[in-house]
């Protein structure tokens, strides 16, 4: 048999090399396995979620310890979020969760804001205070709506 | 005489759905050779040199090329609407999504697949293929299989080496040329590119592809007229029918993936 | 009574709408040169093809030691391919491996052979061919005679009991026909193997043949070299005394 050092090193090299490529794509770039480790189920509803995705981060002061695994109706028509947390979060019970947007027309995200109640929440639990998503459009819509309003000279515009 | 091209198209029509068949057939030939002793690793990795390495620099050149295209094209209309910002996922998605495994996969079917069709088709004219029948060796098993082989296994590394040299020549132009902040570039890529989503199908896309060439680089070498005008016809057939599939089944990867 | 190794019974070859030979029936002996002499297009090739199993027959019969290879799978060709050695006209050696190598091949794939056995097999017969000094070289290498003489060694190397010989002359000037037949008459002595070779060139066949079958257009003629040449058929003694074309 033909043995060919040079050119398996070569080889070697070449397969190391896309190797590489492939997993700077998939780890760097592409976020694989980079998020936090999850265990730790919280959820929360809301009556509009308005574009939030599964896998969309759940941050606390900006940073992030989780995702959003599952979004799913209630019987009362309201969106129910499961968020995959990192065990081991103190989070008190009064801890409200919100929806906020990544700049102005960005992805939408999770934000908790911590309580001060002494009581932790505990794996399973829902969140009692939830915030939902503003809808640019609407608020657009509101705006345009109570400027007409007021130029015709009606009373106060609305909130 | 109306009635002739009728039946030039069922005659076309015909042929197509044997040479189906007979791919199919070929296929199952080489997946029977897989799991059949022995293992033929050095001729697997002679396969890797020839289809891998030597395709090697013309990957990158290209990669570099056409990212660099990319990061001047991206840069110019993301200019118009105050978005240079967003450069890294204009260049990262468009990069691993298409351009990375089907340009990969055409380039690799002109170079490495027309080599393999016309080595095998050679094999054939000169009766190689038969001397080893007569040896009582499979020819399939010894030739075909670790070809095939090589080039499934090529098609990803090559395609990573042609995405992460793009994202570079995009790198290249927006933040040396035009001036980008490279934090910002490397940041929107990171952060608008999915492994699940982005990733994980243009190394499916990768795959399927080298799985294409693989086979019907080999098919047509092996299937080629005894004569020097029939291995010359079997390579232009493998560049021709290659890069056809290879962009129709992009569109149904891509349309599944999206799912 | 002629012992068989080869036989054709009622063979019939048409490639498409061109036919090749009707109804051919003939019998090949153990242990001897048999020669198959005819113009080229005569079909000669293909003949040597049929014994191989790498064509089939439009119809008709070809036993090789008392197996129908018209009629067997391809895995059971291979076991009956055992018996057989071709050598080819172009040689067919794998261009990319060397003369060791290739004649190596063959053994390596049957296995249960250590590569000291190989090594010792492989050199014994390209001593035989007189190509000793020939295993480091690639076919490229080789002179037109020197890659018939290795692809005879290739043929050999399993020890067939039958050799299939296509055109070993072709190409050849005279000194290395000389050569070839006197290497191929060697090797029938040594063993006994029983040889089919496929020529159009007549004087060497007439030198080598021990039974001769004449393809004419038509029909066939067969039998000792000496009886067709004296013989009473026109045709065939005037063939034999030119040149085949």
């Amino acid at each position: 048999m033909t043995r060919a050092p040079a050119r398996d090193f070569l080889v070697g090299c070449f397969v190391l090399a896309g190797i590489a490529a492939i997993g700077y794509l998939s780890v760097r770039v592409g976020g694989l396995a980079g998020g936090p480790p999850g265990g730790f189920k919280l959820y929360a509803s809301f009556d509009e979620i308005g574009g939030l995705k599964r896998r969309a981060p759940v941050v606390v002061s900006g940073v992030e310890v989780g995702q959003v695994t599952a979004i799913t109706l209630d019987e009362s028509y309201r969106a129910r979020v499961e968020l995959d947390l990192t065990p081991g979060l103190a989070l008190p019970v009064d801890t409200s969760a919100s929806i906020v947007t990544e700049g102005v027309l960005g992805d939408r995200y999770i934000q908790l804001q911590l309580g001060g109640d002494t009581q932790f929440l505990e794996n399973g639990e829902d969140l009692s205070f939830t915030e939902s998503a503003v809808i640019i459009e609407r608020m657009i819509g509101k705006l345009i709506h109570n400027v007409g309003i007021d130029a015709d000279g009606k009373t106060e515009p609305e909130e | 005489m109306s009635g002739g091209w009728v039946q030039d198209l069922g005659a076309a029509a015909l042929r197509f759905v044997l040479d189906l068949g007979g791919l199919a057939v070929f296929a199952g030939r080489i997946g029977r050779a897989l799991v059949t002793p022995p293992l033929r690793f050095r001729a697997f990795l002679d396969e890797l040199y020839k289809l891998g390495v030597l395709s090697f620099v013309v990957i990158t050149v290209c990669g570099l090329a056409v990212g660099m295209v990319l990061g001047l094209q991206g840069y110019n209309t993301l200019a118009r609407f105050g978005a240079t910002g967003s450069l890294g996922a204009v260049v990262g998605l468009s990069l691993i999504r298409e351009l990375g495994p089907v340009l990969t996969a055409l380039l690799a079917t002109g170079r490495a697949g027309s080599a393999t069709t016309a080595e095998i088709g050679t094999m054939v004219v000169t009766e190689q293929l038969d001397g080893l029948r007569m040896m009582s060796i499979d020819p399939v098993h010894f030739v075909v299989m670790p070809r095939a082989t090589a080039m499934l296994t090529v098609m990803p590394l090559l395609s990573g080496l042609f995405i992460v040299t793009g994202l570079f020549g995009g790198y290249l132009v927006g933040v040396a040329f035009m001036g980008l902040d490279g934090g910002s570039y490397l940041s929107s890529l990171e952060s608008s590119v999915d492994f699940r989503d982005d990733v994980l199908g243009s190394l499916v896309k990768a795959v399927v592809f080298g799985l294409l060439v693989g086979l019907v680089s080999t098919y047509r070498g092996f299937r080629s007229a005894p004569t020097s005008a029939g291995v010359s016809a079997a390579t232009t057939s493998t560049v021709v029918v290659g890069s056809v599939t290879i962009l129709l089944v992009d569109y149904v990867i891509t349309a599944l993936w999206g799912v | 009574m002629l012992d068989a190794h080869v036989e054709f019974s009622h063979l019939t070859m048409a490639f498409g709408s061109r036919p090749i030979f009707a109804d051919l029936s003939c019998r090949f002996p153990r242990g001897q040169v048999s020669v198959v002499l005819g113009g080229s297009g005569s079909g000669k090739t293909t003949m040597l093809r049929l014994i191989g199993g790498l064509v089939t027959p439009s119809a008709g019969g070809i036993l090789v030691d008392g197996d129908d290879v018209a009629r067997l799978s391809e895995r059971e060709l291979f076991r009956v391919r055992r018996k057989l050695g071709m050598m080819f006209q172009g040689g067919a050696l794998l261009d990319s491996m060397t003369v060791y190598d290739n004649l190596a091949l063959p053994l390596r794939e049957q296995g249960g052979r250590s590569e000291a056995e190989i090594a010792e097999e492989v050199r014994d017969r390209l001593a035989a061919v007189g190509l000793p000094d020939a295993e480091g070289l690639l076919p490229g290498q080789l002179s037109g005679g020197m890659v018939k003489r290795a692809a005879l060694a290739r043929a050999i190397i399993r020890r067939p009991t039958i050799l299939l010989v296509d055109e070993p002359f072709s190409g050849l000037d005279p000194i290395s026909t000389r050569r070839i037949e006197s290497v191929l008459l060697e090797v029938n002595r040594r063993s006994g193997i029983t040889m089919l070779v496929v020529s159009h060139d007549v004087p060497s066949t007439m030198r080598m043949a021990d039974w001769l079958m004449l393809l004419l257009p038509g029909r066939v003629a067969e039998g000792e070299p000496g009886a067709l040449a004296h013989g009473a058929d026109p045709e065939v003694t005037e063939f034999l005394a030119g040149d085949a074309a």
